[in-house]
């Protein structure tokens, strides 16, 4: 039973150090990119954790959707001055302080909780993967206790459509017919 | 070594402190956005990890529920900053103090 354990250590490794680079490379397009190799790790982990379609989603939502329109703003606004100046902001040990006092908290919540909850499950649960597999359980899930909540979303991405539209018009233009 | 929920909390709680790092840190508005992204995948990998735990696919609903809204933040988001952007012609945070003093 060692493939799982691999598979888990490079999904995570690469996710963390995806996240590193995102936060410390110089260049916006080279962070994007790095933010794109972090993403499809996280698919990876959702699929180890027996979480086909939420990988599914992710590759398809974040990778083929929100990335390349981070892609498309960052060569829309992508200045060389930007990158000539330093990328910190001026309260950075502030921030990195504030960042380690939470990471401890966090350490100290996993040290102390790990025993709290049940043993460690090992085996993907048989309701999660289900009898049609995880796809099939989580639709039904979705539609049959969850269609309001999912109506409602549908709702809210509308409104954020609207709204961007809105916003990145230039004031003053119409939008032709 | 066995992979429980402990390694996936561990996982997603690495991914939010760099993410807050990032917002905390970072100037340009565009990587802040991105170390935002990074803070809700942790809280999605922390959602499956513990569905995974209980035998239940809510987790990883809320999950998609996730997805979704950082879809609609990072189309708002990306729409503030090209407005911003017509304006004062910059993509760092400091240097968007109008509102200050």
């Amino acid at each position: 039973m060692l493939a799982p354990v691999f598979f888990f250590c490079l999904f995570a490794g690469t996710a963390v150090l995806g996240a590193l680079l995102v936060i410390t490379l110089r260049n916006t397009m080279h962070c994007a990119l790095a933010l794109i190799v972090t993403l499809l790790a996280v698919a990876g982990l959702f699929v180890a954790a027996g979480a086909e379609f939420l990988a599914g989603a992710q590759v398809m939502l974040y990778v083929g959707g929100i990335m390349v329109l981070f892609l498309f703003v960052i060569m829309l606004v992508n200045l060389e001055r930007e990158q000539q100046v330093p990328q910190t902001a001026p309260q950075w040990v502030l921030g990195l302080l504030a960042v380690l006092t939470l990471g401890g908290l966090l350490g100290v919540m996993l040290l102390r909780g790990t025993g709290r909850w049940p043993a460690a499950v090992t085996a993907i649960p048989a309701a999660v993967t289900g009898p049609g597999g995880n796809s099939e359980r989580f639709s039904m899930e979705l539609f049959q206790h969850n269609l309001l909540a999912f109506e409602l979303v549908g709702l809210l991405l509308l409104i954020a459509m609207i709204g961007a539209v809105v916003l990145a018009k230039a004031r003053g233009t119409r939008i032709e017919e | 070594m066995t992979i429980g929920t402990t390694q996936y909390v561990l996982v997603g709680a690495l991914l939010a402190a760099i993410g807050c790092v990032g917002v905390l840190t970072r100037r340009n508005v565009l990587v802040i956005l991105m170390s935002i992204e990074l803070i809700l995948n942790a809280v999605n990998i922390n959602l499956v990890a513990f569905s995974r735990q209980w035998g239940q696919v809510h987790g990883q609903i809320f999950g998609l529920f996730i997805m979704a809204d950082a879809a609609a933040e990072v189309a708002v988001g990306l729409a503030l900053l090209i407005a911003l952007f017509r304006n004062k012609a910059t993509v760092h945070a400091d240097e968007m103090d109008l509102l200050k003093w």
